[in-house]
């Protein structure tokens, strides 16, 4: 089975008089980790319940591979999520949850053990959720996400709760699944949380799409900045007036935005004036995600 | 790439999802004993009453058959609550514990989640009837083989009251899967069972079996058609309303589960799952 493209396409949701989701379009694409990224709210845990059939849209189309999840012959086989809300009863055990919903996914009881092994639950299947921290819970969505080695993966914070040698884990988990063919799609409302997962970024704000490219091409709209230090700052504050350019205080020294290094140092060198660092500073995409997202103007 | 090589019948593997569902948890066996312990407590205080009832002019003495089939009878018309409650609750602790979410991304076909849940709720009913039935026999047998004139096990119309009890048993549970469908807070679905069947149709049925123009109405009330069904019952002695003709009682309780399933799939199991 070919993994399948996830497309949004001029997607809506009003809850009365709240506009959850407005006019959103974006595809994700097989063998790549698309991370959908937007802070708490902006609508990320809607869209992915309208792609899976939980919520109706009130405008617009969700499919997978084409098609409504709803209309796939075994749609759980074919798309595996772990959905932030999803629940547990705590008097069941890890393995009586995946057993339970095994038969609709057309899996048996050697397979559950097999994904509990995989998501580091093991010795654990057998005792009763109740008593899981929220890192297992988080692991046994996994799990269940998993059941039939599905060729399409959609996780809702999938991070949140994991310790960091889990984080880790999952970093280079979903990065193997991504490399053997399947459409991953993971949701944050921290970017640098899979800045070194993802290959495709989504950005949603107030419902809204506000970017959606690879990931070097949101790293691109961080622009360049150059950090210099000189033991005079007030004639460096002075020279960066005169030539009309965006500084800021930044550490001990002082951020240039928009401006490379070289220019920075032939600008002072003609200045005689004496430098002490001279920095291109990366490119800060938390910065850009917030800008993006509205939260610093 | 995936493993679901077949696709399954989509009916029979939801139905084995919500049986593991139903026996992944205490609940069911916790229910089920309650109701055999109850009855058996209940089947032996009857039992003891019937054979140790001194003669009285006022009151004819219940013998014979007459006793066995006023204890046996009893079955739903004292444990018609555990099948509801285990009914209701195989549906609303999918909400309480937002399990509901994994069942609809399994089968997102929602009448294909609350059939699978009917008809597991009637499979554990009529469970729940034997139970209750071993519940019964387990006491009221010695009693009155001992005390009384005996069980008359192989009489036909103990075997009928006692079938008929089990069967009638099954169809609380669906009542109670139909009825949670329609209240899907637990809390408000349990203290709501339990009232209606401690309180509101015991009640009701004295009260409206004491006004002649309404005492017709009673007998549609579900108690009442449960207990016409089986033809016997402590209450319809006790009430002396009017009940309905087996099957007729059988129609209203079928009505009761048509028409809560009917609401519960189009509130309950129509809504976003959010």
């Amino acid at each position: 089975m070919d993994a399948p493209v996830l497309a949004v396409e001029a997607l809506g949701k009003s809850f009365g008089p709240v506009r959850a989701v407005d006019d959103l379009t974006f595809e994700v694409h097989p063998g790549r980790v698309t991370g959908f990224l937007g802070p708490n709210g902006s609508g990320k845990t809607t869209t992915l319940r309208m792609l899976l059939g939980l919520v109706r849209p009130t405008d617009g189309r969700a499919l997978v591979g084409g098609r409504p999840y709803g209309e796939h012959p075994v749609p759980g086989a074919l798309v595996g999520a772990a959905l932030e809300a999803t629940g547990f009863h705590p008097g069941r055990t890890g393995l009586g949850h995946l057993t339970a919903y095994a038969p609709q996914v057309g899996v048996d009881r050697a397979r559950c053990r097999e994904v509990l092994e995989l998501v580091g639950l093991g010795p654990a299947g057998d005792r009763k959720v109740g008593g899981y921290s929220l890192g297992m819970r988080q692991r046994l969505g996994l799990a269940t996400a998993l059941l039939a080695d599905p060729p399409a993966l959609l996780l809702d914070e999938p991070a949140n709760g994991l310790d960091p040698e889990g984080i880790v884990w999952l970093r280079g988990f979903l990065r193997h699944l991504a490399a053997e063919g399947r459409t991953v799609l993971v949701s944050s409302h921290v970017l640098a949380e899979v800045q070194h997962t993802v290959d495709d970024v989504v950005v949603i704000a107030k419902g809204r799409l506000v970017h959606a490219s690879p990931l070097a091409e949101l790293a691109a709209l961080a622009g360049v900045s150059t950090y210099v230090e000189a033991p005079d700052a007030a004639a460096l504050a002075a020279l960066c007036a005169q030539r009309g350019w965006a500084a800021s205080p930044r550490d001990r020294g002082t951020q240039v935005d928009d401006v490379d290094a070289a220019t920075v140092g032939a600008a002072a060198h003609a200045a005689g004036l004496e430098l002490h660092q001279l920095t291109t500073r990366g490119a800060d995409l938390e910065d850009v995600f917030l800008r993006l997202t509205g939260a610093v103007s | 790439m995936s493993r679901a090589a077949l696709t399954p019948n989509r009916f029979d593997v939801a139905l084995l999802a919500e049986w593991r569902k139903l026996t992944s948890t205490a609940l069911w066996w916790v229910l089920g004993i309650g109701m055999a312990a109850y009855l058996a407590f209940m089947g032996a205080v009857l039992a003891f009453t019937f054979a140790a009832a001194p003669p009285s002019p006022d009151t004819p003495a219940i013998t014979g058959v007459d006793a066995a089939l006023a204890v046996l009878g009893t079955l739903n018309a004292i444990g018609y609550v555990f099948p509801l409650l285990v009914g209701t609750l195989l549906v609303t602790t999918e909400v309480r514990h937002r399990t509901l979410t994994q069942s609809l991304l399994v089968e997102p076909r929602r009448g294909v989640l609350l059939g699978a849940k009917l008809v597991v709720a009637a499979a554990v009913g009529l469970l729940y009837g034997v139970l209750g039935v071993l519940g019964l026999l387990a006491t009221a047998a010695p009693v009155l083989e001992l005390a009384g004139d005996g069980i008359f096990l192989t009489d036909p119309a103990v075997l009928r009251v006692l079938g008929l009890g089990i069967l009638v048993t099954g169809l609380w549970a669906v009542l109670g899967a139909a009825f949670g469908a329609v209240v899907p807070n637990q809390v408000a679905a349990i203290v709501a069972v339990l009232a209606f069947t401690q309180f509101v149709e015991p009640i009701a049925r004295l009260g409206l079996s004491a006004v002649d123009s309404l005492s017709g109405v009673a007998a549609f009330l579900p108690g009442a058609a449960a207990d016409a069904v089986v033809g016997a019952s402590l209450f319809g002695e006790i009430s002396g309303g009017d009940l309905l003709p087996g099957w007729a009682g059988a129609l209203v309780l079928l009505a009761y589960a048509t028409v809560l399933t009917v609401v519960g799939r189009y509130t309950t199991f129509a809504r976003d799952v959010a």
